[in-house]
């Protein structure tokens, strides 16, 4: 075995070869990283696309609608056709501040590299039960969707027969969708918000379908089951989101399917310090997915949560050019103005834009962010202090889809430097609801 | 006969009245676009849907992902799930493989998301 | 013709029996009636080791206690299980309360507790600052520490086990009763019979004591329930944080795990049904408002899980532990709730003692030590890392992230004497599963390795035994509504 232990250097180091990895080291190779390295605790590439193996994705970038496995595989082509070295079952343990990354696998052991940048692009993991600390047993039956996924489409194998599903996310929608075509029992989709969460095409497509009842305004109040779940008791809840005492239902069932938040995977983030935003969970970063600890860069869902992959590739390649750009010492050094969230707006990103100084180009800029509910034909504001830079008006504003909007390289390069701020302008109204 | 639709092209979500008559459609109001007049006429008289699922392969522990290469009649969904749970699938399979071919007589093919050898 | 002993139950109190047990000559075999050894309040508590001054003087709880406490670090360190001791602390909110800690003081004195003083205000806020600044003062307890109540088991089942002990999981006596000059024991399993039988039965002690003894005891389950809380990079509390305790216990606690996870509880509640271990909405309700009181900055947005254990109280509010009344060869360990675990190596040291002198057991010629558990990777150095590697290329898969927790701690896990047969079963003597994501990233995965290492199919992987299975059956049984 090589001498473990003494770091080995690469130009750019990316965590994780999912959809964000696996852009962000495209774009890095093609602005001419040439020592790049993927690391990758799955046996495979795709992350978590391998198990989506509905359609829906690539509508905004191929122009045609893939499934998962089919949207991972292109840049899967993409990463070997350019060579980029990918180790697969690997585990990264550490990042540090000063981009020291230790990693171990099967094969090789510990290893150790020293990058010029690093990509964090590690994704999301699941909210679970304990963490809503639902009362009841702590039956078997009780799954996260995601996890349930991977069973039915990784492994073959069905987690149950009778199934109720928290949380009406995508993530729940398309499971309800995927059990019921498996000859399992759907009996409800409980969300505790007056809306849902997901996409309208997965509402129709995996609830309408299939008669499948959508609760809105409810959550599961207790479970049941010694050793397998026997039932779950559904309630109302109230403005407050508290349950509303006599509004109980029974639902005999033996699965669980929990759909009830993503939280992306910043373990190592921050443990290398780098500071994280509450709002997005995920770490500050300016335009060019710079965090704030120089060298580090963050991309896809560890960064903020997205609803289509097409968005968590165009914002790994801008991470990934830029990640090569820092490596390879075109660091631009500029004023900086922060971004911040305004009423109605949820965890913009970036959170800080560099203003280019008169020497260096102007580019667009995308802002995104969630709006905190459901508003229709509100207008979003972009103020630059107090100054309104940019206006539009929309006609749907959900938390399901991620609202983006681009700042103009002239609206970029005039920048004051002041705070600026997003936010929503409903006309008084404070919220519609989704029928 | 009158229908409410919700176009799912898109994130606005058009809700749309169409007419009916006779299996024809006589009127579309309350699209957005004109996509979404594609969507409500298909979906009024003879909606369609994309099927994806997994099949076994003999001696692999990883299902293959497959899918209907272009959306089927609505109401063979269950009976395309049956032809495709049947389907014996002999490894290597690729992408693009044929899997059930003119599944359920719609005339479109099920057809393999990822290669599995 | 060798003795032949039956322990029943196989929590800390039972396993910790058969462990001193195992060093003589007696064929010894455990009963458990779950799936695995700690599957009742052994796996469902604070993993406090108290340091004895909250019990009452002269009671059998303040003697096993104190005696406890003083075995605890060598006697983890024996069997490979986690041991810290960060100390304690009991919070005075008011003069009343102060009086109250000073109380505690005293009796810990009485009690032959070390390391006991009083902190004022300031000295409590400088050690502690989350806690809450209307403390007035706090009883420093230095001698309390911090186990994992349910490895702690699984070590002591496994000392037993290379010693020829005998576990007979998912077997649940029914009856005893005396015949012939031995006892015999009727269970879910089949007939057993017995010289020797040691009543370590928890909740269901006081039960199996009525059957044997004319003189009866009352056990009355007392539910409590937790929060358990991520870790932080910079701990919120390095003590164990102790309110002034009531009649119904020792109250609402803020305390460090041994492995550095936060838990808020538990809550008292006497219940009917002392198999029902779930948690409901009063209960953490009235954790997460009491905790408060010690930690007013709390935050739940970390919580990772709840749980439930049940107590075994007993009507007289102390240890029963000794010979059965008027009985030969029938010992026992009633009521046995806090500090019971504490307790525990000074119970089992005392039951065998005492049957050994009263049945003349001779030792064996050769007591083979614990099996030695390898460090956990989690606290493994690189160089060490490297190394574990290069001996085993399974070190280098992990298989739980939030834990860090390798593909060859999981089958070592099965491999062990007493080896994990469920998911839960791994999840106990590995951590796999007990961090932040709750199983949702390694359960997939650990399911795999126990079909490989049990050869069994998927189907047949339980939760936590019984009829607690994971998956239902293959798509295709499904599909065709077949029953896997």
């Amino acid at each position: 075995m090589e001498h473990a232990l003494q770091p080995k250097n690469v130009d750019v180091l990316i965590v994780g070869a999912g959809p964000a990895g696996l852009a962000a080291a495209i774009a890095a190779r093609e602005a001419g990283a040439e020592n790049l390295l993927v690391l990758e605790r799955e046996p495979e590439m795709g992350g978590i696309l391998k198990q989506c193996i509905h359609n829906g994705f690539g509508l905004h970038r191929f122009k045609e609608e893939l499934t998962g496995p089919e949207y991972a595989q292109r840049d899967i082509d993409r990463v070997k056709e350019l060579g980029i070295e990918v180790r697969c079952g690997t585990t990264v343990l550490e990042v540090t501040a000063d981009r020291q990354v230790t990693a171990i696998s099967r094969d090789r052991g510990v290893q150790v590299f020293r990058a010029g940048a690093v990509i964090l692009a590690m994704g999301c993991r699941e909210r679970p039960r304990g963490a809503l600390a639902i009362p009841g047993t702590r039956c078997a039956g009780i799954f996260s969707a995601g996890t349930a996924q991977k069973y039915v489409n990784l492994e073959g194998y069905m987690p149950g027969r009778r199934v109720v599903i928290l949380g009406s996310g995508d993530i729940g929608l398309i499971m309800a969708r995927r059990m019921t075509l498996q000859g399992a029992k759907v009996l409800a989709c409980v969300e505790i918000m007056p809306y849902s969460s997901g996409l309208n095409r997965n509402i129709v497509q995996c609830l309408h379908d299939y008669n499948i009842p959508l609760m809105l305004n409810h959550t599961v109040v207790d479970i049941q089951g010694r050793e397998r779940l026997t039932g779950v008791t559904v309630a109302k809840v109230d403005e407050h989101r508290k349950p509303i005492p006599g509004t109980e239902t029974h639902f005999d069932c033996d699965t669980l399917l929990l759909s009830v938040g993503l939280i992306p995977e910043n373990e190592l983030s921050k443990q290398a310090g780098v500071p994280l935003s509450s709002a997005t969970q995920g770490a500050v970063v300016d335009d060019t997915l710079q965090t704030e600890i120089p060298g580090i860069f963050a991309c896809g869902n560890v960064l903020h949560v997205h609803d289509l992959v097409d968005f968590v590739s165009a914002e790994s390649f801008k991470a990934g050019k830029a990640a090569a750009e820092y490596a390879a010492g075109r660091k631009i050094g500029s004023k900086i103005a922060p971004v911040a969230d305004g009423t109605g707006v949820r965890g913009v990103v970036p959170q800080k834009i560099r203003i280019p100084d008169a020497n260096s180009p102007a580019e667009a800029i995308q802002l995104m962010f969630r709006p905190a509910c459901v508003y229709e034909n509100a207008t979003i504001r972009v103020l630059d202090g107090d100054t309104e830079i940019y206006k539009v008006k929309k006609r749907i504003l959900a938390p399901g889809e991620m609202a983006d909007l681009t700042l103009k390289p002239e609206t970029v390069r005039a920048l004051s430097g002041e705070k600026i701020t997003v936010l929503i302008d409903a006309d008084g109204e404070v919220c519609a609801w989704n029928k | 006969m009158e229908q409410m639709i919700t176009c799912i092209n898109c994130p606005i979500g058009c809700r749309m009245t169409v007419n009916v008559d006779n299996g024809q459609v006589v009127s579309i109001t309350g699209n957005g676009c004109k996509r979404g007049i594609e969507y409500a006429a298909q979906e009024s008289v003879a909606p369609k849907r994309m099927v994806t699922a997994v099949v076994s392969v003999t001696g692999r522990k990883t299902p293959v992902s497959v899918k209907t290469r272009t959306p089927i009649p609505k109401e063979k969904i269950f009976d395309c799930m049956a032809a495709i749970e049947n389907a014996k699938i002999e490894p290597p399979v690729r992408m693009g493989d044929v899997i059930c071919k003119n599944v359920c007589d719609t005339g479109v093919d099920v057809i393999a998301t990822k290669t599995v050898l | 013709m060798e003795t032949e002993i039956l322990v029943i139950g196989g929590g800390v109190i039972g396993c910790a029996t058969a462990r001193e047990l195992s060093a003589y000559q007696a064929k010894v075999t455990v009963l458990e009636r779950g799936p695995d050894v700690a599957s009742g309040a052994s796996k469902a508590n604070s993993g406090i080791v108290h340091a004895g001054f909250d019990a009452k003087p002269g009671s059998a709880k303040a003697h096993f206690n104190v005696e406890g406490s003083r075995m605890y670090e060598a006697y983890c360190r024996s069997v490979g299980a986690p041991y810290t001791q960060p100390g304690a602390m009991v919070l005075a909110f008011d003069e009343e309360q102060r009086a109250h800690v000073e109380k505690l003081y005293r009796q810990g004195l009485e009690n032959g507790v070390k390391g006991l003083s009083v902190l004022e205000r300031d000295q409590v806020l400088a050690l502690e600052p989350n806690t809450n600044p209307e403390v007035v003062c706090a009883l420093l307890a230095a001698t309390s520490g911090l186990t994992s109540p349910y490895e702690l088991t699984c070590a002591l089942a496994d000392h037993a086990a290379v010693n020829g002990t005998r576990f007979l999981m998912d077997t649940e006596v029914t009856s005893i009763t005396w015949e012939n000059d031995r006892y015999r024991v009727a269970t879910s399993r089949g007939e057993m019979a017995a010289d020797i039988v040691i009543n370590c039965a928890g909740v269901q002690s006081a039960k199996l004591h009525n059957q044997l003894s004319e003189k009866k005891y009352t056990i009355t389950p007392r539910k409590g329930e937790y929060y358990l809380l991520d870790r932080e990079n910079k701990p919120l509390f390095s003590h164990t944080m102790f309110q002034t305790p009531s009649k119904m216990g020792k109250g609402v606690l803020v305390s460090p795990t041994v492995h550095n996870s936060l838990l808020l509880g538990p809550s008292a509640m006497d219940v009917t049904d002392s198999g029902d271990v779930s948690t409901t909405a009063e209960a953490l309700r009235l954790v997460r408002d009491k905790a408060m009181l010690t930690w007013p900055g709390e935050n739940l947005r970390s919580v990772i899980t709840t749980f439930a254990g049940m107590r075994a109280h007993e009507q007289g509010d102390d240890f029963i532990v000794g010979a059965i009344e008027g009985l030969k060869g029938a010992y026992e360990a009633v009521g046995i709730e806090s500090p019971g675990l504490t307790a525990a190596p000074a119970i089992g040291k005392a039951l065998c003692e005492q049957i050994v002198a009263e049945k003349d057991l001779k030792p064996k010629a050769e007591w083979l030590p614990a099996p030695k558990l390898p460090k956990a990777f989690a606290a493994m150095t690189n160089e060490e890392r490297q190394h574990a590697c290069e001996e085993n290329p399974e070190n280098g898969v992990l298989v739980c992230r939030c834990e860090q927790v390798t593909e060859a701690e999981v089958r070592a896990a099965i491999r062990r004497p007493v080896g994990a047969r469920s998911i839960d079963g791994v999840k106990r003597r590995t951590r796999a599963g007990m961090g932040r994501c709750q199983g949702g990233f390694c359960s997939p995965r650990v399911l795999e390795i126990l079909c490989e290492e049990l050869g069994v199919s998927p189907t047949a992987i339980t939760k936590d035994g019984g009829e607690g299975y994971v998956l239902a059956g293959t798509l295709a049984e499904i599909a065709r509504k077949e029953d896997a």
